[in-house]
Formats: structure tokens, C-alpha cells, sequence
């Protein structure tokens, strides 16, 4: 049982009706098929919460991916409690193997197209592909923190 | 302390695929990449729903031999892969545009993770894996991930390349993964060197494909490709593992 201490954002989620086919969902099925399996594991009868850190670089959209997350809690055994989903964002750190510069995504993404933003997205990875250390222009960095999205926390009731 | 959740999602994404193959070799420019598409467009041509897997990321090629265009997946909880040729088609390269990708081995299985967490196949008959030459991440992480997945190795006559090929196949055969057989990709000559290699490891070996002069004029028309002597070879091959 993964055990954290949180700090709690919340969000509001407006029903989302549109939007819903992104590829969030699939992340979102991820969290929730992994948040039942350690549940099971440890034998609890009741998920209550489960916190889940979103890094920068997935640009993860919060409403359809919190929207997502509850639709697809119902229903699961054990059962997730109404609203257990707390999400909080990872700032992205890169550093840069070449010569130790650290920069954010923020600090580069108006270098960056569309195209190449969306991709990202869709594999974080792929920023190796499109962007290079804003110092030395290399390519050979690393992403060391706030790559996708990750559970920190699931708490429940045994 | 986190825990990775994309695991849990992939047996859900590959329960509707009847087989998955991989093409693999243990060493590079042996032609895995025009075996597996080949593969794909033969069981597509027979009805097959089938799907192809670029796992090539370094130096992703199957969309240069399919000819793929301005093609991109849908988003629809997930990433529904294009049809090309009546192949459902994903790869890397929808997303790095051609551009070179530097990847370390960490990212290498962070893409897989993330390419087998969010791509939705649907059913398949057959999912296709053009896979990287070695044995490195993409081999195990297919391994490690696709439980189901058999392989496909080709080699050429060369005894470099077999001397790489025999590695891959120790691996496999230690990890007990079915390994269907190998092929003998570009021979020019009738040496039985590959074959007598092959089933001193107790592997089955499949045949030859002959060296094709004419074959790179098909690279991108895969109309042209299922007409080469190359492609006769291979349906010759195939037929024997009942594909």
C-alpha cells in the first residue's frame, strides 16, 4: 500500500459533454484499473481516496481527465467513493546531461508549434525529438521530474 | 513512492487480439521491417483484420515501405490507429515528424508504456511488431508486456548476422517464448549454413527469401510489393506455419 503525505487541490468538474473521446480517458482507466488492483491487494473493502500527480510535459486537460476518472470509478469493486480523485500538478524538470542546465516546459513551450506541443501530449518522450537544452542546444537531457501521470497515494477503508 | 499505473491497462488494450508476432533479428538491416509489413498486407490481403506495430523507434521504417501520408490517429479514448492498406497502423513517427529521436533506454520503455496504454486495436486477428535488431528494451518490454506474443526472426545468409540471430534466439528459447521459425532473408546463394545454425539450436527453419533485385521499386507501393518475387518467397514461408 503506497502511503503519502498530499497536499489537496481541488477541482470543480464541470460535465464535460463534448471533449470526451481524448486520449485522457485511456490514462484515466490506467489510475483507476491500477487503484482497484492495489486495493485488492491489500484487501480493502472501500477505495477513499487516491491522489494522482500530473506531470506538466502529459498537458493532461483536468476537467475531462477528473470527469473521466469518476465515470469510470462506478461500479468497481471495491467500490471509489464519490469524488475520492485528487489531482495535483507536477512541475516538469529537465536537465540537461550535457551540461547541467535545468528548465522547465513552460520556460520553452512558445518555442514550440502546435503540432509539435500535441505530440508531447500524446508521448512526453518525444520532447527529445522536438526541443534541445535552451544553453548548450543539446539533445541528450533528461526529464527528471513531471513526465506523465503517476499515483502517489490511495487510501481506503479495510 | 509512486506507482505507474499504465501497466495496469495493457491486458485490457491486447484482450481482443487473437496474435500478436513479432518480427524481430538480432541484428539490424536484415529486412524485419519488409517481413513484418509484408506479413501485415498478406493477412490483410486474405481478410484478416490485423494490425502493425512499428517498435522501431531509433529508425522507424514500416510507414516508408507502406507509404504512408499525412496520416494520424484518432483520439477517441485513446489513439485509434489509421488504416493503411487495411492494416491499422501505429508508430512513433506520427509524432516526431521524421525528425531524429535520441532515446535512452529509460524513454524507450517509457514510449511502449505509453503506446500500449493508450492505443485502442479493437479486435484483431493479428497484431504485427516490427521490432528493433538486439535484444534491449523493446524486446523485453514486448516480452515483459505481451505475454501472448510469439516471434517471427529473420536473418541473412551472413554469419555476422547469425552470430547476433543466435543470441536472440538463446534468449527466447531460455525465456520459453514460441518462436515460429526463421527466415532466411536475401540469400544468393544455396549455402544450407543458416539452416544447419538454426536446427542445431532446435529451432524450426523456414526457408529462404532470394535476394530481390527489383525490390527496392516497390518500397512504398504495397501493391507492387505483393507482386515481387521476394513476396512469393514469403508466401511460400508462410504458408508452412499456416499464415
Amino acid at each position: 500500500m503506497l502511503s503519502f503525505s498530499v497536499r489537496f487541490v481541488t477541482f470543480k468538474p464541470s460535465p464535460p459533454v463534448s471533449g470526451l473521446c481524448m486520449h485522457e480517458w485511456a490514462l484515466a482507466e490506467s489510475i483507476v484499473m491500477a487503484a482497484v488492483e492495489e486495493a485488492q491487494k491489500e484487501k480493502l473493502k472501500k477505495i477513499t481516496q487516491v491522489t494522482v500527480f500530473i506531470g506538466e510535459l502529459q498537458q493532461i486537460e483536468k476537467e475531462i481527465f477528473l470527469f473521466a476518472l469518476n465515470e469510470l470509478s462506478k461500479s468497481q469493486k471495491p467500490p471509489i467513493i464519490k469524488d475520492a480523485f485528487l489531482l495535483k500538478t507536477e512541475k516538469s524538470t529537465l536537465t540537461c546531461k550535457n551540461c547541467g542546465e535545468t528548465w522547465k516546459y513552460d520556460d520553452m513551450k512558445k518555442k514550440l508549434n502546435e503540432t509539435e506541443s500535441e505530440s508531447i501530449h500524446f508521448i512526453p518522450e518525444v520532447v527529445f525529438v522536438h526541443a534541445r537544452c535552451p544553453r548548450c542546444g543539446s539533445p541528450d537531457f533528461e526529464i527528471s521530474k513531471g513526465r506523465g501521470v503517476l499515483i502517489s497515494s490511495i487510501k481506503g477503508v479495510r | 513512492m509512486t506507482m505507474e499505473p499504465r501497466t495496469s491497462v495493457i491486458e485490457k488494450r491486447l484482450k481482443d487480439i487473437d496474435r500478436i508476432i513479432a518480427v524481430a533479428s538480432g541484428k539490424g538491416g536484415v529486412g524485419k521491417s519488409l517481413v513484418a509489413s509484408s506479413l501485415a498486407l498478406h493477412l490483410a490481403r486474405k481478410d484478416y483484420r490485423v494490425g502493425l506495430l512499428d517498435l522501431d523507434l531509433y529508425g522507424p521504417s514500416s510507414h516508408i515501405i507502406l507509404g504512408v501520408k499525412d496520416e494520424f490517429p484518432i483520439e477517441e479514448k485513446g489513439i485509434i490507429p489509421p488504416k493503411i492498406h487495411g492494416i491499422s497502423f501505429m508508430s512513433i513517427v506520427y509524432f516526431t515528424e521524421e525528425k531524429p529521436s535520441p532515446f535512452r533506454g529509460v524513454d524507450i520503455s517509457n514510449i511502449i508504456l505509453e503506446l500500449l496504454a493508450i492505443t485502442q486495436w479493437g479486435s484483431l486477428d493479428f497484431l504485427i511488431i516490427d521490432m528493433p535488431p538486439g535484444i534491449g528494451d523493446e524486446t523485453l518490454d514486448v516480452i515483459r508486456y505481451m505475454k501472448t506474443s510469439e516471434f517471427l526472426v529473420v536473418t541473412t545468409p551472413s554469419k555476422v548476422a547469425m552470430g547476433a540471430v543466435g543470441k536472440l534466439l538463446t534468449i527466447l528459447l531460455e525465456l520459453k517464448k514460441p518462436v515460429l521459425g526463421v527466415i532466411e532473408n536475401m540469400t544468393m546463394t544455396d549455402s544450407s549454413f543458416i539452416k544447419k545454425e538454426v536446427h542445431r539450436l532446435q529451432v524450426r527453419y523456414l526457408g529462404k527469401i532470394h535476394f530481390d533485385e527489383h525490390l527496392e521499386e516497390s518500397i512504398g507501393k504495397p501493391d507492387r510489393l505483393l507482386k515481387t518475387l521476394a513476396m512469393k518467397d514469403l508466401s511460400r514461408i508462410l504458408q508452412k506455419i499456416k499464415l
